[in-house]
C-alpha cells in the first residue's frame, strides 16, 4: 500500500508530522514503511502555459516552433519536438532557470537557428512513471485539463509537491489497505481523531429497485450483496485531483467512473465493481457458483474456463464477473455507457483467493477481499462512490440500495482481564493506561467489576478475536521498548548436547584438526546425481519435489558423494587441486514412489581427499593422498567413538568405485553384521568424468555409530613386567589380506600377545608372481609376571605354524 | 735448582703464548707437566736437597706448575669457546623460512555460528532439538496456526513435495514436536537449529536453503518480559556486552504477540554506518509470545502455561559477523573460502 502523505491528511490532522517522522511513528507501532518517497523528482520552475500558436520549424521537419503563454509579460517562443502539440493545449512549461529531474536546468537555446525559451515537457520529464499515466499521455507532452490557471506551479497541479509511504504490511494488517484504516492506525499513535469522508448522496425520485434485483445463491461465499443504479452518466477523464491520487497510490487512471471505484477502494479498502447496467440483463444480479463447463471473457479480453469453486456475479443465465477479482469484458464500463450498475459485497476471502490463484490474477481488488475486507464498510463506500459519480460523471443516482444480505456481521466481543494483560507482559500497567490505549484505538469498551474489558472490537480490525490479540494491541501503543527486562522465574534447567549431536561435534573438531575443511551442499540435487553409488542408497528412491525451481535442483539427494565430488571439481578448476573436505549432513530415501509418509532421514559422514596430504615446501615433498589416508581417518574415528573393535573393512567392488581398492565397512551390530557404508578410490572413469587425479572418498552412516559409540575410558594398570617382542616375515599369496593374518595372529596367540603391527609389505621378482611378504611385529607380555623365552617361542612358533597351513604361508629366514 | 725452574717457567710461559691450536696445547701440557714432562724431570732432583731447602724448592716448584696449569687452562677455555661459537655458527639456520605447521581445517562458517549459539543457550539451561526437514502440513503450517488458505502462507512459498508433505520452510515444526514429546510437561527450554527450504530466486542476499535457529520456553508463567530479557542476554553473549536490542511489532501466526528485533550495530555501535544503513539497528530476530492455539496443538492448556518463541537466519548473522557479501559462498564450499574460517 502506498500512501500519500496529503491523501493522508485529509482524515487525520498530521500537522507536527512530516513524512519521515510520520514513518517513523507507524514503524514503531509495527506498521513497516519501507521507504518515504517524494513525488518531486527535482522540478522547480515549471508552470502551466497557453499553447497560443505552433508553427512548423523552418528547417526541421520534425519540430514545431510555439508561443507560450505562461504568465509573464510577453508570451515564450519554445521549440517543441512533440507531435501532439496544438495551439490551445495547456501544457507545463519547463522556463528558463528551471530545473527538471536528474539535475537538469533549462537554459536559452537555439535549436535549428531558432531561439526557444524554455521547453514544454511530457510526464516522463517531469519525473513521473508513465506507466501509471493514461494511455493517451504516455507518449509526447503532457496536455492538462481545462481550468489550470495560466502560471500556476505544476507542482501544485500534479500535486508532487506530496510525499509516498510505502507500507510493508504484514498479513493481519489488512486494515491498512485503505486510506481510513492507516488513518485510524495514526490516531491510535497520536491520540487524534479520524475525520471519515463526505458520503451523503442525494437520491433521485425513481428508485433503483425498479431497474435492479439482486439474489444471493452462494450465501456461504458471499455475505452481503449491495448494488445502486446510476443513471445518464457520462464517461470521461476524471477530475486531475483524482488522477494524480491514483498516480501517487500506483493505481492507473482510466475514466471518470473506474477511476472513482478504485479511488473509493483506497479510501475504504472496499472493492468496487461498475457494470454498464445495459449489458446486464433485466437487471438482474444473481451471485452462484460456477457451473461445469461455463467460460468467462474477462477484462484483459482472456477468456477463462470456470471451475465449480468459483464464484460467479451473473444476470441470472450469463456470467458477468469472477466475484472479487475481476469484471466480465462483456459488461466492461466503455465510453458509450450510460447507466451503471455498482456492485459493493463482501465475498469470502479464501474462495476470493482460491480463484485468483487459478487464474493467475491479482488485483487490488482480489488482494483486499482475501486479506479480509471490513464488512461494515460495504455501504459506506458504495454512498461515497455514488456521490463521487454523481459529482464527477454527471450522474443520477437513483433512489435506494437494492441489496441482499446472507449473514450479517457482528462486532467481535473479546475480554481480558487487566491482570493477564499484566501477566502477559511482564509490566504493571495502571487501569487507567489500558483505557487510554483502548479510547486511542477507538475500540468501545465496558469494564467489568471484577477488572475484566470487556472490548467490542470494531470489524475493520478483523484480525483481534481473542485476548492476546487485545495484549498485543495494548503492548504496542504502550511501546514494546517500556516493557522491562526480566529472567525467567522458576525451575532450572540443566543444558545439555544429545550423544548424536555431542558425536558430530567431535567428528568436525576431529576432521577439522586433521587438516579437513567441512563444507554444506545444497539437499537439492539433480536425478542423474543421485544415480552415482547405487550401493549407498540400497535401492532407495529419490524423493521428488512437486514443482522444482529447475531439474538441477529437482530430487532430495540420496548421498554425500556426488556433491563432495562437484565440490572437488569446482576446487580444482580454480587451481585447488589438494582438496580434503567432509560433510555431515541428512540423505533422503524412500521406498515409494508417490509418497504417502515422511521419508527416511538419514545422517551421514562422507569424506573425500584428492591431490597431496600437503603442499609441497622447501623442507618436504607433496605426499599424494592414498587409500590408507582415507582409511585412516575412519580408523581414528573408530577409536575416538570407541567402536574400533566392532567395526572391519571387507575388500568390496561396488559401482562407482575402483573395484580393486574399495573396501566395505562393515559394523557388529545387535541385529548383526551391517555394511554401514563404503571406503575406497573413486573409478577412474568417474575421476574421468570429474576430471579429477585419483580421489578416495568414503561415505558411512552415523546412527550405528550414535548406537554404539561408547565414551566411556576405563583406566587400564601400566604393565610392571617387561615384554617380549618377536617378528615374522612370510612370504603368500599376494591375495590373501593382512586383515586375515593379523586376525589368525590374534587367535592363535590368545590373551599374551599385547600388539601385532604390520612393519613391511613388499612384493618383487625374487618372490615369484602373486606373491608378497608381509613383515608382522609380535609384542607379548604376561600381566602378572616375566614370560620366560621357553614358553614365548613355543607360544609364536605355533602362531608362525598356523600361518604356515592356513595361508600357505613360507616364513622368511 | 731454583733457576732451572725459573727458567723452565719463562720458557714453558713463552712457549704457551704462541700456541694456535689444542692439539699444540695437549702436546706442550704434555712436555711440561706430563709424568715424563719437564717439571717431573726437575722434580725428581728434589731428593738431593736438604730439609731446609726442600719445602723452599718444593713451594717453588709448585708455584711454576700452578702459573703453567692456570695458563693452560686459560687457553683451553678459550678454544673451547671458540670452539663452541664455530659450532654454533655452523648450525645456524634461516629462522625466516616457513615452518611445518599442523594440519588445521576449518568448521564451516554456517555451523561454527551454529555451535556458538548452541553454546550460549546451553549455557543458560536449553537443550538442542531436531527434527525431519520433510514435513507435513500440518506440522510445518497448520499446527503453526497457518491454516491451508491462510493468506499468511504467501510469506513463503514452499516446495511441496505431496500436497501433504514439503521442505520445511522453518524450524517451528521442531517446536510442536518437542511440547508433544513433553506431553504436558513444563519447563520447556529448547533451541532447534537446522536447514529449512523456501522457494527464492538465488541472489547475494537469498538463498533457497538456508539455515535458521529457533527457540522455545514454555512455562507456567512466562511474560514478555522474560523473552526480551533472554534476547537481551543473548545478544550480550553473542555481540558483546554494548549490544542492546530494541523490538518492533510484527506478525507471525504462531506468535502473539509479535516482535522484530533489532540488535545494535556491530560494524558502527550504533552511530550508523553502511551496514546497518545509517540507522545504528540490524534486523537479526522474530520473536513473540506463543500463540494459544499454538500451545494447544503443542498439548498445553494456554490458560495453565504460557511461553515464548523466537528464531534467526544463521546465515544473516554468519554475513553480519564475518562482513560477507554474498550468500552463495556458504553453498558453493569454495577452498579459498572455507579457510578463512579456521580461526577459533
Amino acid at each position: 500500500m502506498n500512501v500519500s502523505y496529503k491523501w493522508l491528511s485529509e482524515y487525520i490532522d498530521l500537522n507536527g508530522y512530516t513524512g519521515e517522522e510520520l514513518a517513523e511513528l507507524m514503524t514503531g507501532g509495527g506498521i513497516e514503511i519501507d521507504v518515504v518517497e517524494s513525488r518531486n523528482k527535482g522540478v522547480t520552475g515549471v508552470v502551466v502555459g497557453l499553447v497560443l500558436t505552433r508553427e512548423k520549424h523552418p528547417d526541421a521537419d520534425k519540430l514545431s516552433v510555439c508561443t507560450v503563454d505562461v504568465g509573464q509579460a510577453e508570451p515564450l517562443q519554445i521549440v517543441c519536438g512533440a507531435k501532439n502539440v496544438e495551439a490551445g493545449q495547456l501544457v507545463p512549461v519547463a522556463t528558463i532557470g528551471a530545473k527538471l529531474p536528474g539535475d537538469f536546468a533549462i537554459k536559452r537555446a537555439k535549436l535549428r537557428g531558432v531561439e526557444s525559451q524554455g521547453m514544454i515537457c511530457s510526464a516522463k520529464e517531469l519525473g513521473i512513471n508513465d506507466k501509471l499515466l493514461p494511455k493517451d499521455q504516455q507518449e509526447g507532452i503532457l496536455v492538462l485539463p481545462e481550468g489550470n490557471a495560466i502560471g500556476r506551479s505544476i507542482l501544485d497541479v500534479l500535486a508532487l509537491d506530496d510525499e509516498v509511504l510505502e507500507l510493508d504490511l504484514t498479513p493481519n494488517r489488512s486494515d491498512c489497505l485503505s486510506m481510513l484504516g492507516v488513518a485510524y492506525e495514526v490516531a491510535a499513535l497520536t491520540g487524534r481523531q479520524v475525520k471519515l469522508p463526505d458520503n451523503r448522496v442525494n437520491d433521485a425520485a425513481e428508485a433503483a429497485s425498479d431497474y435492479v434485483s439482486v439474489v444471493i445463491e452462494a450465501k456461504e461465499q458471499c455475505t452481503r450483496y449491495s448494488a445502486r443504479y446510476i443513471k445518464g452518466i457520462q464517461v470521461g477523464p476524471a477530475p486531475l485531483w483524482m488522477q494524480n491520487r491514483l498516480i501517487a497510490a500506483g493505481i492507473r487512471p482510466i475514466n471518470n467512473v473506474v477511476d472513482i471505484t478504485n479511488f473509493v477502494m483506497l479510501e475504504y479498502g472496499q472493492p468496487l465493481h461498475a457494470f454498464d447496467a445495459d449489458k446486464v440483463s433485466g437487471g438482474n444480479i444473481v451471485v452462484r457458483q460456477a457451473r461445469e463447463g461455463e467460460t468467462l471473457v474477462t477484462l484483459d479480453d482472456q477468456e477463462r474456463k470456470l471451475e465449480p469453486h468459483n464464484l460467479l456475479i451473473t444476470d441470472g443465465e450469463r456470467p458477468l464477473a469472477l466475484a472479487g477479482v475481476m469484471g466480465g469484458a462483456d459488461s466492461e464500463v466503455t465510453a458509450a455507457t450510460v447507466n451503471i450498475l455498482l456492485e459493493s459485497a463482501h465475498f469470502e476471502g479464501s474462495l476470493v483467493r482460491k480463484t485468483s490463484r487459478q487464474v493467475g490474477l491479482r488485483s487490488e481488488s482480489s488482494i483486499r477481499f482475501e486479506k479480509g475486507a471490513d464488512p461494515a464498510r460495504v455501504l459506506p463506500a458504495l454512498d461515497r462512490a455514488a456521490s463521487l459519480m454523481a459529482k464527477h460523471a454527471s450522474g443520477l443516482v437513483l433512489d435506494g440500495v437494492v441489496e441482499a444480505i446472507a449473514s450479517a456481521h457482528s462486532e467481535a466481543v473479546v475480554e481480558v482481564s487487566l491482570d493477564k494483560i499484566n501477566r502477559y507482559l511482564g509490566t504493571t500497567l495502571s487501569r487507567l493506561e489500558v483505557e487510554t490505549i483502548l479510547g486511542r484505538l477507538q475500540f468501545p469498551f465496558e469494564l467489568s467489576l471484577e477488572g475484566v474489558f470487556i472490548v467490542n472490537v470494531p470489524t475493520r480490525r478483523g484480525d483481534i478475536s481473542r485476548d492476546v490479540d487485545l495484549i498485543e494491541e495494548v503492548a504496542r501503543l504502550y511501546g514494546y521498548d517500556n516493557i522491562p527486562t526480566t529472567p525467567i522465574e522458576g525451575e532450572t534447567t540443566p543444558g545439555a548436547l544429545t550423544k548424536p549431536q555431542a558425536i558430530r561435534r567431535e567428528l568436525r573438531k576431529r576432521l577439522t584438526d586433521a587438516g579437513l575443511h567441512e563444507v554444506i551442499s545444497y539437499s537439492f540435487t539433480h536425478p542423474e546425481r543421485t544415480k552415482l553409488f547405487p550401493s549407498l542408497t540400497n535401492g532407495a528412491q529419490p524423493v521428488r519435489l512437486a514443482l522444482p525451481m529447475s531439474e538441477d535442483r529437482s530430487v532430495l539427494r540420496t548421498s554425500l558423494l556426488p556433491q563432495l565430488i562437484e565440490t572437488a571439481t569446482y576446487n580444482h578448476n580454480r587451481k585447488n587441486h589438494d582438496v580434503a573436505i567432509f560433510e555431515i549432513g541428512t540423505v533422503f530415501h524412500t521406498e515409494e514412489s508417490e509418497l504417502t509418509r515422511l521419508p527416511s532421514e538419514k545422517h551421514r559422514l562422507a569424506v573425500l581427499l584428492t591431490g597431496s596430504k600437503a603442499a609441497a615446501q622447501w623442507n618436504r615433498k607433496a605426499v599424494p593422498v592414498d587409500f590408507y589416508d582415507a582409511k585412516g581417518v575412519l580408523e581414528t574415528i573408530a577409536d575416538v567413538l570407541g567402536v574400533s573393535g566392532l567395526i572391519s573393512y571387507e575388500a568390496a567392488q561396488p559401482e562407482d568405485m575402483h573395484p580393486g581398492r574399495t573396501a566395505a565397512v562393515v559394523m557388529e551390530t545387535e541385529r548383526g553384521s551391517q555394511t554401514i557404508g563404503y571406503l575406497g578410490q573413486l573409478h577412474p572413469q568417474v575421476q574421468l568424468d570429474h576430471d579429477l587425479a585419483d580421489t578416495y572418498v568414503l561415505e558411512i552412516e552415523l546412527a550405528p555409530l550414535y548406537d554404539k559409540a561408547d565414551f566411556d575410558i576405563v583406566y587400564k594398570t601400566l604393565p610392571r613386567y617387561p615384554a617380549m617382542q618377536r617378528d615374522i616375515a612370510v612370504v603368500l599369496g599376494a591375495d590373501v589380506g593382512a586383515g586375515k593374518l593379523i586376525a589368525s595372529v590374534r587367535e592363535t596367540a590368545g590373551g599374551l600377545l599385547e600388539s601385532v603391527n604390520v612393519f613391511d609389505v613388499f612384493t618383487g621378482e625374487k618372490l615369484g608372481a602373486d606373491k608378497k611378504s608381509v613383515a608382522l611385529s609380535l609384542v607379548y607380555r604376561h600381566a602378572e609376571r616375566t614370560l620366560t623365552d621357553e614358553e614365548v617361542s613355543e607360544l609364536h612358533n605355533r602362531v608362525v605354524t598356523e600361518l604356515e597351513q592356513s595361508f600357505a604361508a613360507e616364513l622368511r629366514k | 735448582m731454583k733457576e732451572r725452574l725459573e727458567a723452565l717457567r719463562t720458557e714453558a710461559l713463552q712457549e704457551l703464548q704462541q700456541v694456535t691450536d689444542p692439539q699444540q696445547l695437549n702436546d706442550l701440557r704434555v712436555k711440561y707437566l706430563g709424568k715424563k714432562g719437564a717439571l717431573t724431570e726437575i722434580s725428581r732432583g728434589m731428593g738431593g736437597l736438604s730439609a731446609e731447602e726442600r719445602p723452599i724448592i718444593g713451594q717453588v716448584a709448585n708455584d711454576v706448575r700452578g702459573a703453567i696449569e692456570e695458563v693452560i687452562a686459560a687457553k683451553q677455555a678459550a678454544f673451547q669457546q671458540a670452539e663452541t661459537e664455530g659450532r654454533l655458527r655452523a648450525e645456524t639456520i634461516d629462522v625466516s623460512l616457513p615452518g611445518k605447521k599442523l594440519a588445521a581445517g576449518a568448521v564451516h562458517p554456517l555451523n561454527k555460528i551454529v555451535q556458538e549459539i548452541e553454546d550460549i543457550f546451553i549455557g543458560l539451561g536449553y537443550t538442542v532439538a531436531e527434527g525431519p526437514e520433510v514435513e507435513t502440513d500440518y506440522y510445518n503450517f497448520e499446527a503453526l496456526n497457518l491454516p491451508k488458505d491462510h493468506p499468511a502462507r504467501d510469506m513463503q512459498d514452499s516446495f511441496y513435495v505431496t500436497d501433504e508433505l514439503l521442505m520445511r520452510t522453518q524450524t517451528s515444526p521442531v517446536q510442536i514436536r518437542t511440547m508433544k514429546a513433553m506431553n504436558g510437561k513444563t519447563p520447556v527450554k529448547v533451541i532447534c537449529p537446522g536447514k529449512v527450504y523456501r522457494r527464492d530466486d538465488d541472489d547475494a542476499t537469498h538463498s533457497f536453503q538456508f539455515n535458521q535457529i529457533e527457540g522455545l520456553v514454555v512455562g507456567p508463567n512466562i511474560r514478555m518480559s522474560d523473552l526480551k530479557g533472554t534476547l537481551l542476554q543473548f545478544v550480550q553473549l553473542m555481540f558483546g556486552k554494548q549490544a542492546q536490542i530494541r523490538l518492533r511489532p510484527s506478525f507471525f501466526p504462531f506468535t502473539e504477540p509479535s516482535a522484530e528485533v533489532d540488535v545494535t550495530c556491530s560494524q558502527c555501535g550504533g552511530h550508523g554506518c553502511r551496514m546497518c544503513k545509517q540507522t545504528g539497528w540490524l534486523e537479526i530476530l522474530g520473536c513473540g509470545m506463543v500463540h494459544p492455539r499454538v500451545l494447544e496443538m503443542g498439548g498445553y492448556d494456554p490458560d495453565e502455561v504460557s511461553g515464548f518463541a523466537f528464531g534467526m537466519g544463521v546465515e544473516r548473522i554468519a554475513l553480519l559477523k564475518y562482513g560477507i557479501d554474498d550468500i552463495r559462498h556458504f553453498y558453493t564450499n569454495d577452498l579459498r573460502f572455507l579457510s578463512q574460517f579456521v580461526r577459533m
